[in-house]
């Protein structure tokens, strides 16, 4: 023994803590196993590597995998991440403590979650935040079973044709199990269909919607008309963001929708092959005793300094247990924190200058694309902010392959048969002249 | 720690920034009128110092693995090696879209399968799929998996789940969101799964049953091999609750107790930081039959030793989250496992189970030990033997929330307390393997003196902890007026 790091204890050590004990070997300590369920086999491991050993591993894999210009979005965005963040999220006394319980000695972790509530709350516009979840996705089907626990008698909730495919199939996943009627606003122009969502009201029994702010086609969304439809009848409006647009766009509040839900992912966090990413969800103050997930609250401690505490945990899983609304008990509060200092770094004049630096780009390889002659427009003159899509006129499989040897990840197929494009600040104008130049290469 | 009572929004100055971008080349950006933000929001404007000196003095307010001994009961909080963050840090693997071409994310998709094959030998089991984010999560998945199976051979009529009184809260609560009826099945005097109460919950509208074994008090199963019998004999099906796998490490495996289902919490048993409450990860592992309906996406090996990624299966539960999962925390359980190899992983359960059971003789004489038996990786105590209630006026004497405040005193974080919910007093101790007998018995130590205090002045108690950055909270106040946001605050 004392040969493996991670484990302190000498043979004397062992010996002494047997005798404590009263029992002569380790094995007597799995005495209460049956014999049968002992494994006597050997594991189907590697033998143990060194740290350096380690590292060529992962070095050796890592080399495996192409270094690519990322021009797609479509639910993760390639934008830039400030040094402070992996510096700052690397301190152990964030990055190695439990989720906190013990108030009185995680107040950092509950301040800067009381922190990213309120962020989330200034982009979304809504009154209260939670703690964070997941993702994204599963922040969408978490809010299709709080808006059916807010409208307690209604069934159905309506998604439209317009969200991303990965929040539709989590969604719909999580409606099979759970035993909720899934009805579909259709698109009409890349946009969610008024009518189409006024046809569906009018069949009755709606509990919620849920529609992006920017869609599947980057489209941003006018949503004139639709809080008072689904409001009249007695459902609510969720929509699902990206946060780093609600520097510019208008919000889920502004349009008087009352739940709004995404993937903090556009805020500082990298793209990291898809994970772990944070999902928020804030909701307006009717709704909060509805809402899943811890939440962080502000109060004095009993000297009456100001401190913080989770509260109003009567609504979670450890008090109400197959009662509860979800079965929820973590969060994601280290990329919480990614979120926090982000919009703390980049301040309301960043987080625009972000915006201006992607729109910017993706209107200039949008329309430089056109110029090739090799796609057509699929919305014409439907606004968009960093991301769209194109009919390709070409070979799709040549188009992927030309890019990806020439170090572009771009021309994403959808289902629909067209090619999506992202533009994030991250990408120079250099980097989209000579994507546009490759693209040429082909006609 | 020190007390540092600062928001980031209270550094605001309108004018500075915490950034630096490059220039822009293009127009200025232009929205409709109509689809623009109206004010903008409000949300600090610092600069770059203020927001590391901020943080860094958060920080130390927090207490972490890395401050100190964290023997947190259920949570397994071992000590989270560097090396895995060096290789979670690695740039390529950063900046991997999820969505790119199979054939340029050769290496990402290798670390998926070289981490399933060493999961599927550790546990028994066959294969795994790592969309769910946590254990919670991992719970539901599997769930629905069981439900799928159930589903694509036309039994319709199972939909109830079996879950242990003694059960983690989210197993029932998991079992509700997959539109599962919960059914409890008792423990017994012994804190057991009583085996004659489950007999008659038995029948053809039994999906499974969820068990965690070693169970919620530490306690391992016995009559496992006999529940697993009568359970598949009805046609349902078992599901682990990973959340106790520590103490199997090298010693035991699900997939051989007869488990056809299993999430692990990689953020437990498999050394990756909590986070403060997340990232985790929840892989789920399955028998092989059961891999028509395991989530899409996920990693398969071709035959020409490629990897590819299969996106459908028509008999598949569904998608449970964004990607293929949360891929920098399963690059560092991979880490952690090359490091542990077959040697090392052999001693990992025997040197947890050897740390709590240790803890439990040194104390059971301090504290109340319902079940005095041997444990696995841990133990639980229904409060204090002497709580001091003589030397009270109104006879209350220290409660287990008590000691808990106690003991971040002597600079340890504390216990979980009040669960299992078998016990009023619960007091649930997991040690894991990664502390030394010094450390131990220093936390025995403390644990001893606490309970002298009790005794002769609960007071002490009641009114801990001294030496934190803050006094206890006032918790009733905060869900009654609750200020959820700094713009609440004023």
């Amino acid at each position: 023994m004392g040969t493996f790091s991670y484990f302190p204890h000498t043979e004397e050590d062992i010996r002494q803590m047997l005798d404590r004990i009263g029992v002569s070997s380790l094995e007597d300590l799995y005495s209460d196993v049956p014999p049968e369920f002992l494994f006597k086999g050997e594991y189907d491991l590697r033998d143990a590597m060194s740290e350096q050993e380690v590292r060529d591993f992962f070095a050796a894999l890592d080399a495996k995998d192409s270094r690519l210009k990322v021009f797609v979005g479509a639910g993760a965005y390639d934008h830039y991440t400030p040094s402070v963040i992996p510096y700052i999220t690397s301190r152990s006394e964030f990055l190695t403590a439990y989720t906190p319980y013990q108030a009185e000695i995680s107040q950092g972790t509950l301040r800067y979650i009381f922190e990213y509530q309120s962020i989330i709350c200034e982009l979304t516009g809504m009154d209260i935040s939670n703690a964070s979840m997941y993702d994204g996705p599963t922040a969408a089907a978490e809010a299709m079973k709080m808006a059916l626990a807010c409208t307690k008698k209604k069934k159905r909730i309506l998604l439209s044709r317009t969200l991303l495919p990965n929040v539709i199939s989590v969604v719909r996943t999580y409606a099979k199990f759970h035993g909720v009627e899934l009805g579909y606003i259709e698109a009409e122009n890349g946009q969610t269909g008024l009518a189409s969502l006024q046809e569906q009201l009018a069949a009755g029994d709606v509990a919620g919607i849920i529609v992006p702010g920017i869609n599947r086609y980057g489209i941003i969304e006018d949503y004139n008309g639709f809080a008072e439809a689904v409001h009249t009848e007695g459902g609510i409006v969720i929509e699902y963001c990206d946060p780093s647009s609600l520097a510019v766009i208008k919000t889920p509040g502004e349009w008087g929708f009352d739940v709004a839900i995404g993937d903090g992912q556009s805020l500082g966090i990298p793209v990291c092959y898809g994970g772990p990413y944070v999902g928020f969800m804030a909701c307006r103050k009717d709704y909060v005793r509805k809402m899943p997930g811890r939440i962080v609250g502000q109060t004095t401690d009993a000297d009456g300094k100001r401190c913080f505490v989770l509260t109003l945990q009567a609504r979670e899983q450890h008090i109400r247990r197959e009662k509860a609304t979800s079965n929820i008990c973590s969060n994601q509060s280290l990329m919480a924190l990614y979120v926090t200092i982000y919009a703390s770094l980049m301040g309301p004049q960043g987080l625009r200058d972000v915006n201006n630096l992607s729109y910017g780009g993706a209107h200039y390889l949008h329309d430089r694309l056109l110029e090739t002659g090799l796609f057509e427009d699929v919305f014409p003159g439907m606004p968009y902010l960093k991301e769209f899509v194109l009919k390709p006129l070409l070979d799709v499989e040549k188009l992927q392959k030309t890019l990806l040897d020439a170090g572009f990840f771009a021309a994403l197929s959808t289902e629909e048969g067209y090619v999506s494009f992202c533009v994030t600040e991250k990408r120079t104008k250099e980097e989209i002249d000579a994507l546009v130049e490759t693209v040429k290469s082909l006609r | 720690m020190r007390y540092y009572d600062k928001l980031i929004f209270e550094l605001s100055k309108p004018g500075r920034t915490g950034y630096s971008l490059p220039a822009s080349k293009y127009p200025e950006l232009q929205i409709p009128a109509g689809l623009s933000r109206e004010t903008p929001a409000d949300l600090p404007q610092v600069s770059e110092v203020d927001v590391v000196r901020h943080y860094t003095n958060l920080s130390q307010m927090n207490f972490g693995v890395d401050t100190g001994f964290y023997p947190l009961g259920s949570c397994t909080m071992k000590y989270n090696p560097k090396i895995n963050e060096e290789v979670a840090a690695m740039s390529g693997f950063n900046a991997l879209h999820p969505l790119q071409p199979e054939s340029s994310v050769q290496g990402a998709l290798e670390v998926y399968y070289e981490t399933e094959k060493a999961l599927a030998t550790i546990t028994g089991l066959d294969r795994f799929t790592f969309q769910p984010c946590a254990g919670a999560h991992g719970e539901l998945t599997g769930l629905m998996i069981m439900r799928q199976y159930h589903i694509s051979r036309g039994d319709l009529k199972r939909t109830k789940v079996i879950v242990p009184d003694s059960a983690h809260g989210t197993n029932p609560a998991s079992a509700a969101v997959c539109g599962l009826e919960v059914i409890v099945v008792k423990s017994k005097e012994n804190g057991l799964v009583d085996v004659e109460d489950l007999k008659p919950l038995l029948n053809d509208e039994i999906a499974g049953i969820m068990m965690t074994n070693p169970n919620t008090l530490g306690l391992f199963e016995r009559e496992i091999g006999e529940i697993a019998a009568l359970v598949h004999e009805c046609g349902a099906l078992l599901y682990y609750d990973g959340a106790n796998t520590n103490p199997l490490l090298g010693r035991v495996r699900p997939g051989d107790m007869g488990f056809d289902i299993m999430h692990l919490n990689l953020h437990k048993t498999f050394s990756t930081p909590h986070g403060g409450g997340g990232p985790g990860s929840g892989p789920v592992g399955i028998k092989e039959k059961l891999l028509p309906h395991i989530p899409v996406p996920y990693v398969a090996k071709n035959e020409d030793g490629s990897f590819s990624i299969v996106k459908n299966s028509a008999e598949s539960a569904g998608t449970v989250s964004g990607f293929l999962g949360n891929f920098g925390v399963i690059l560092r359980a991979l880490t952690y496992i090359l490091m542990l190899g077959k040697q090392n992983i052999l001693m990992a359960g025997p040197l947890a189970t050897l740390s709590a059971n240790y803890i439990k003789e040194s104390l059971k004489d301090c504290y109340k030990l319902p079940i005095d038996t041997v444990c696995k990786h841990e133990f639980v105590f229904d409060g204090l033997i002497n709580d001091g209630a003589d030397k009270t006026e109104d006879g209350h004497g220290a409660t287990t929330l008590d000691v808990a405040k106690r003991i971040l005193d002597y600079g340890f974080h504390a216990p979980t307390i009040y669960f299992p919910l078998l016990f009023h007093q619960a007091l649930m101790i997991e040690p894991t393997e990664t502390e030394s007998k010094e450390t131990l018995d220093d936390f025995i130590d403390a644990m001893r003196k606490i309970a002298a205090e009790a005794a002769e002045d609960p007071a002490l108690l009641k009114s801990a902890p001294h030496n934190a950055p803050i006094k206890r909270p006032d918790d009733t106040t905060a869900a009654r007026q609750p200020i959820l946001k700094y713009k609440d605050c004023k």
